[in-house]
């Protein structure tokens, strides 16, 4: 089955449990006065989750003939290992940590390794140079989103 | 309308707007000319400071600046590189880059960027002259119309979607329908779809889906296939002037796909890829044999007609947006949803209401079609410097942008893994070839369009506004056909062959 067919399969499934909760749970928690409207909070959802398990149910089952997916997608997910793949997965764990990081380490801290770090993933070897650049950089945006923008950035980990 | 205008070029003419115009074409140049990255990432990269100016008009000013300059970018970057931005340039390519690699690369930003202005300001003409008249028909229509109106917004993406698309196009669509009812709802106050957690109480955040389902999926591409990003190594960018001759056989391709490129814009779901291809189709078509021959190999009638045709479908797409408030494209989507997070709702009432907004976005866009070509144009081998920047320093920056955004956007760290989850989900939809601006439009049209039909069905007791109102249901039954189209189209190749 093609990776097209499997992501309509996932979006079946979530549709089913859509479906459920706007059919079975939502009207339990409904108000007697609003029961007597002729419009739901779950008569939206209801129809939103009919439908998509129809639309996902045609791909899943093939209905829509498709051109391979490689005419059109950028990238052969079958060849997925031809790829930088071990950067990717390495940034996207980067991004959670940095996301975990950036409350408890403060703004500078977390941003200054993750820029680093990552820099350094892709092949960035000249590392002061590096570093220099993304301190600069990490300072103007910090004046920028805490001076002009006002919106509040822990600088520093709490404990400072 | 003259009332209006005046309000419009006090607005746009102000110190701070016309910053934020010359300002955002410039960072959308600049940007827009990093293969990789269209015009929906950047633009979702620049929402969060849009919405901290806290000026509706001046954010709206500054994202379409940077529309443009993204569009103009991306065609430099097509021309120099054969690497286009957007896929809204991928035909300027077709002529541009044996151009560059003929010697011609400043002849053909040139013709490129007279091609972008014409295309940009005889749309605004057309845009000054049509909105207004689309918006007093859009003030007869209540809720019910509204609803049908929205539901032919949505099928319209169906009916352009390419061959085998049309399901995955409209199960997108559903989907970003079904992520807007996540959260508390304003007609109902009362939690849905949130599993008990206290982050979905309010539903996603548009900033926050923006990033996810656009800039993040293109970075993580840029570092999946470093190919991407190639960079210039192309020489000087000399000799920018063209010959009369030139410019006398390139007018009245800028005539024809200015209106042309308009109204494909106008169309929700249309826009400016297939305003460009459908251009440049056009003018090898009706082109004399002689230079049907030039055509992809350097023709300039061939770079004129799509970036004319871009241009001008850029700038129809704003259309549907400020008379209905229903975007027809991603791009437009992302502008609505600032709007939205503005306090502004874009409809037939903008016009009367907020005219300062409405007037003055059209004036900027003037100003920035302007500023392009003045402005950029002698400064494009500088700019060009960009493309100059090693990949090891692009794509952290690029992430950590869009992580930044986001979490400006919410100040709230659990939104930075509700952005990355998105986003591995987005890059692997998009593998399968999976359209991403039907969800994020779904997602920004899904509270108005239940709020239409709640209304409507709360006026009419149920379902009969369908048939009490006609225009209702010539519009339904119009939406219907639009999501029939591409079949019919498919059964009628397949008849032919």
């Amino acid at each position: 089955m093609s990776l097209d067919r499997w992501i309509a399969l996932v979006i079946l499934s979530i549709s089913l449990l859509y479906s459920y909760a706007a059919f079975f749970t939502m009207d339990q928690l409904l108000p007697p006065f609003m029961q007597r409207n002729p419009i739901w909070p779950s008569t939206f959802p209801k129809i939103l989750g009919v439908l998509s398990i129809l639309v996902s149910a045609i791909i899943v089952l093939g209905f829509e003939k498709n051109k391979d997916i490689k005419d059109g997608a950028e990238i052969d997910y079958r060849r997925l290992f031809d790829y930088n793949i071990g950067q990717a997965v390495f940034l996207i764990v980067m991004m959670a940590a940095y996301a975990l990081s950036l409350r408890p380490l403060g703004f500078f801290i977390s941003t200054i390794t993750f820029l680093t770090v990552s820099g350094y993933a892709l092949g960035e070897r000249k590392i002061f140079r590096l570093f220099f650049i993304i301190a600069i950089a990490s300072f103007i945006i910090w004046y920028l989103v805490e001076q002009v923008l006002g919106i509040y950035l822990r600088p520093l980990p709490s404990i400072f | 309308m003259l009332e209006g205008l005046l309000i419009g070029l006090e607005t746009a003419f102000s110190l701070k707007n016309l910053f934020m115009v010359i300002g955002g074409c410039i960072i959308g140049t600049f940007i827009g000319m990093l293969p990789g990255l269209g015009p929906m990432s950047i633009i979702a990269i620049m929402i969060p400071v849009a919405i901290t100016l806290g000026d509706p008009s001046a954010a709206l000013i500054l994202l379409a600046g940077v529309y443009y300059g993204a569009i103009f970018g991306g065609s430099t970057s097509s021309i120099l590189l054969n690497a286009p931005g957007v896929a809204g340039t991928v035909a300027t390519s077709f002529d541009g880059y044996p151009m560059a690699r003929a010697g011609k690369a400043g002849k053909a930003l040139t013709i490129a960027a007279i091609s972008s202005f014409a295309g940009g300001t005889i749309g605004a003409i057309l845009l000054m002259i049509f909105a207004p008249a689309l918006s007093s028909v859009a003030l007869l229509f209540h809720s019910a119309e509204y609803f049908a109106l929205m539901i032919v917004g949505l099928s319209a993406i169906a009916a352009f979607a390419g061959s085998g698309q049309v399901a995955k196009a409209i199960l997108m669509t559903l989907l970003g329908l079904m992520m807007a009812t996540v959260g508390e709802g304003a007609l109902f106050n009362m939690p849905r779809f949130t599993m008990g957690l206290m982050d979905l109480q309010s539903g996603f955040s548009f900033i926050t889906l923006a990033m996810a389902i656009f800039a993040l999926p293109e970075a993580i591409f840029l570092v999946l296939n470093p190919a991407r990003a190639a960079h210039s190594e192309s020489g000087k960018i000399e000799n920018l002037r063209i010959t009369k001759q030139e410019a006398k056989s390139i007018a009245p391709v800028i005539g024809r796909q200015s209106a042309q490129g308009f109204f494909i814009g106008v169309l929700p779901g249309a826009g400016a890829t297939i305003a460009s291809f459908l251009g440049y189709a056009v003018e090898r078509n009706i082109a004399p044999e002689h230079e049907k021959k030039e055509f992809g190999k350097g023709s300039i009638k061939g770079l004129a007609a799509p970036e004319t045709a871009n241009n001008a479908a850029c700038t129809g797409s704003f259309v549907p947006l400020l008379t209905l408030g229903i975007p027809g494209s991603g791009t437009t989507a992302i502008l609505l949803g600032a709007l939205i997070a503005l306090n502004v709702s874009p409809g037939p009432r903008l016009m009367t209401d907020e005219p300062q907004i409405f007037w003055a976005v059209i004036i900027s866009m003037y100003i920035g079609n302007v500023v392009l070509l003045i402005l950029n144009l002698p400064l494009i081998p500088y700019i060009a410097k960009v493309l100059t920047i090693p990949r090891t320093f692009l794509i952290p920056f690029i992430l950590f942008f869009t992580l930044m955004g986001s979490y400006i956007g919410q100040n709230n760290s659990t939104e930075l893994l509700i952005l990355v989850g998105l986003g591995v989900c987005a890059t692997i939809m998009r593998f399968a070839n999976y359209p991403m601006a039907p969800l994020l439009i779904g997602f920004i049209l899904g509270r108005m369009l239940e709020d239409n039909f709640s209304r409507s069905m709360q006026l009419y007791d149920g379902i009969n506004f369908i048939v009490e109102r006609p225009m209702t249901m010539i519009l339904l039954l119009l939406a219907a056909f639009l999501v029939v189209l591409p079949y019919l189209r498919l059964a009628k190749s397949k008849k032919t062959d």
